[in-house]
């Protein structure tokens, strides 16, 4: 995992979400998900890329179920953009670079 | 499984020089070399194009089958089945995947319907006795799903029999569907030639299209075995016969 990801557990997900200055997007992942580890070389290069305005963090499914129970999380990878520690946007399924990033345009001022 | 083997070759691809470009390609040109792709506005030139676009999963094509996708909608159950520990839930399909998915997913789920629209299984003899013989699966014949209810997440489905003209509601949180594949070759029509299912054709034996230069491999050109391994193996043909055709141009 890259050293920009935050990596988040039950007991820090509260705290980090909401005490974060800037958007947070979290991937709930798992290790036996092959969509998952497609889109985990694509965070990585949004969170060294556009680490300015977005953290990115992950948080594994398989040992947090009870986070991915309270955004009745149902598929993976799925990623909620939490903004101000409210969920602002959710993705299902790997996704190209491009597509994602436009997704997440609205949140990343300085690559406009 | 696949998704592991596919992460590796990656790595080694990459540890190889191999420089991956994550995007969809929008446009190619197959009639002059260099052969030109597209991605929007982007051009790439290429002096050969291995095509290893794939299949993807056929949907019902119900309204608001889309925005259920990760809501209770699913066609990976090794990605979701997780998800649906103690519920009731059913897979769509009579052929093999459908029979590995609902065996899959009786390690979670309290019940599996399986969801089939004849009165027989496509699958092969050995999964249906797979089928048969599993307590947590509960086989629905000549039936077809032709609603999806729930408003956050699926909460029932409805059910059409062919026979009886009945309906009937099944309350399901999870529905995964595998009822088949259609290869990823909208871009090639015209093109490359195709089967009329929109398989790309290769030249037995080999890994070559209609067009010298241009090779394909994996689920693209293979409807019969889809297997992680023989895609594998196609894609070494493909880049044995690239690597050939390059050297000897």
């Amino acid at each position: 995992m890259g050293a920009n990801i935050v990596t988040l557990t039950s007991s820090t997900f509260d705290e980090t979400v909401n005490s974060s200055t800037k958007p947070i997007l979290v991937d709930f992942w798992a290790e036996w998900c092959g969509p998952c580890k497609m889109i985990a070389p694509i965070l990585e290069q949004i969170a060294s890329e556009n680490g300015e305005d977005i953290t990115i963090a992950k948080l594994n499914v398989d040992d947090y179920g009870d986070i991915a129970g309270r955004f009745s999380v149902m598929s993976i990878p799925t990623m909620i953009l939490f903004d101000k520690g409210e969920p602002a946007k959710r993705m299902v399924g790997a996704v190209p670079k491009s597509r994602l990033l436009e997704e997440l345009a609205e949140f990343l001022p300085s690559s406009r | 499984m696949g998704p592991e083997l596919m992460s590796r070759f990656r790595e080694q691809a990459s540890r190889f020089g191999a420089e991956f470009i994550t995007e969809k390609v929008t446009k190619v040109d197959f009639s002059a070399r260099p052969f030109r792709v597209w991605i929007r506005d982007t051009e790439y030139k290429a002096q050969s194009i291995i095509v290893s676009t794939g299949a993807q999963s056929l949907m019902l094509g119900l309204p608001r089958e889309t925005e259920l996708i990760g809501h209770g909608v699913s066609t990976c159950a090794t990605c979701d089945g997780f998800f649906f520990r103690g519920h009731e839930i059913a897979v769509v399909g009579g052929g093999d995947s459908a029979i590995e998915e609902a065996s899959f997913l009786t390690k979670f789920a309290s019940k599996v319907n399986l969801i089939v629209r004849r009165d027989v299984f496509r699958a092969s003899k050995i999964m249906q006795e797979r089928a048969m013989s599993n307590p947590k699966i509960n086989v629905i014949w000549n039936s077809q799903v032709t609603e999806l209810h729930g408003t956050e997440t699926l909460s029932g489905v409805t059910l059409s029999n062919s026979v009886t003209g009945e309906t009937t509601q099944l309350p399901v949180t999870g529905l995964f569907i595998a009822i088949g594949h259609r290869p990823n070759t909208d871009l090639f029509t015209g093109i490359l030639d195709m089967e009329d299912t929109g398989y790309l054709v290769t030249v037995p034996g080999s890994s070559r299209t209609n067009i010298e230069g241009v090779f394909a491999c994996g689920d693209v050109q293979d409807h019969t075995y889809r297997q992680a391994i023989t895609a594998a193996g196609s894609g070494c043909m493909a880049a044995i016969d690239c690597e050939r055709w390059l050297e000897a141009e």
